[in-house]
């Protein structure tokens, strides 16, 4: 298949880049370390803060809404430090759909080893007992995964109009909304060492809402590049 | 084309519409616990989300035939289509806010079907927004396009797939019967079947109605 072989060669390619300069994985691992700091030490301004009754459920939405905002800080970037005639270049060698899904797996890659830091990071500052410890790893990978796929397509769209931060935000906030809730849904179902079936239906519409997120963007970015 | 410049369903939209309101609050209705009389808004407030997907339905139609083509035209069918829709996503909101008020005590009481609701509208207005910020007609028809169509799917996971996952307390969500099986007999369905047929009739009318202004302004403003 050539569009795999394309794939795997512009996938290549990113890594390659990313490991030469570390730009993009330093940046937003440092992002989400002094994020998860002021968390900590704005917290605990408020004495007695740990103890209170409703900590484990900002435990488990704060991590959420960090990583919300280090992967529309981290996948902003994918089609930004693109320059006009690089990417022309780029499709004058490769398929389009080669070039979206080589950005997609790259995206997921760094979004899931930048999850897994996070993860350790916070609960270096914020320790909490969580009842079932693998599936809320599960459940941080998935979130990796989809916050990708949809920032990736969104951040192509908003690449072509202008490249604003706001747009970015107007844009994909409506699309993540329902994977937050789901993710929170899930993790919250792990925290508490549910049993994992009750889970699977949720883990099922986050799925497949990755797979309708990818096949639209397999669809509608051979139309998108063009000028 | 020609259907949108024919004058039968027009007459026939205003014609079955005006047969709704009349029938809607003088034929008699199940008598339900809480319910009561606030059962006649299904024939209000569920034919407003038909009329809503029908022109979403149009738009996206447009949307991709646009793409494919390159035409001007289709561009402004889409988006006429999505300014209707979103317009009849308000009536829709509204007609269930004041729904939920006599029935579950509040105007908004953080129903995961509402707050769906609210999350699909902030998409199409995104939409609005993202015409905006492009100046390029072509660039613009191109990418709002796009987003339309990637849009669409989102919308119809939001608003009919979510709240059925959880508890909501909306009919037809969370375990709750839906409208046909336990609180709907036959002197309903002859008025709310027409009814989605009326307002989704009335919701192309105001869209291709829209359209041929905008078609004119578009033919005026272009160089010969």
């Amino acid at each position: 298949m050539k569009l795999v072989g394309q794939t795997i060669e512009l996938l290549k390619k990113e890594i390659i880049l990313e490991w030469r300069s570390k730009y993009a994985f330093n940046g937003i691992l440092l992002y989400i370390v002094s994020t998860v700091f002021v968390c900590y030490i704005s917290f605990n301004l408020n004495p007695g803060f740990k103890e209170s009754q409703g900590y484990p459920i900002v435990w488990n939405i704060l991590f959420w809404i960090i990583m919300l905002f280090a992967s529309v800080n981290a996948i902003a970037k994918s089609f930004l430090q693109e320059s006009k005639a690089r990417l022309l270049y780029y499709y004058s060698i490769a398929h389009p759909q080669a070039i979206i899904l080589s950005k997609t797996i790259y995206n997921t890659l760094l979004m899931s080893l930048l999850s897994v830091l996070a993860l350790l990071v916070y609960k270096l500052f914020f320790p909490n007992p969580v009842g079932d410890e693998v599936f809320y790893f599960v459940a941080v990978l998935f979130g990796a995964m989809s916050f990708s796929t949809v920032f990736t397509m969104i951040s192509a769209i908003a690449s072509k109009a202008g490249n604003n931060g706001t747009l970015m935000a107007i844009l994909s906030f409506p699309v993540i909304i329902p994977v937050i809730l789901l993710l929170v849904r899930v993790s919250k179902a792990a925290m508490d060492g549910i049993d994992r079936s009750l889970s699977f239906g949720n883990i099922g519409v986050l799925l497949a809402i990755n797979i309708i997120v990818i096949a639209s963007s397999l669809i509608l970015f051979p139309y998108l590049w063009r000028d | 084309m020609k259907f949108i410049y024919q004058t039968w369903w027009k007459v026939l939209a205003v014609v079955m519409i005006f047969y709704t309101l009349v029938a809607g609050f003088l034929l008699g209705v199940p008598r339900l616990e809480i319910l009561h009389e606030t059962i006649r808004n299904t024939y209000f407030h569920v034919p407003m989300w038909i009329a809503m997907f029908t022109v979403f339905t149009i738009s996206v139609i447009y949307s991709i035939k646009y793409l494919q083509t390159g035409k001007e035209e289709y561009d402004l069918i889409a988006v006429e289509a999505a300014n209707t829709g979103i317009f009849f996503f308000v009536l829709g909101l509204i007609t269930g806010m004041l729904w939920a008020r006599y029935t579950w005590g509040e105007y908004w009481s953080n129903d995961p079907k509402q707050n769906s609701a609210a999350i699909a509208f902030l998409l199409y207005c995104a939409y609005l927004v993202l015409r905006n910020s492009i100046d390029e007609e072509q660039k613009r028809a191109k990418i709002s396009a796009i987003y339309n169509i990637f849009a669409f799917p989102v919308m119809i996971v939001l608003i009919m797939v979510l709240p059925r996952m959880t508890d909501s307390l909306h009919p037809g969500n969370g375990g709750n019967p839906a409208f046909g099986k336990l609180d709907m007999d036959n002197r309903m369905r002859v008025v709310l079947y027409p009814a989605f047929i009326a307002w989704a009739l009335m919701a192309v009318w105001i869209a291709t109605i829209r359209y041929r202004i905008r078609l004119i302004e578009y033919k005026k403003n272009a160089i010969n």
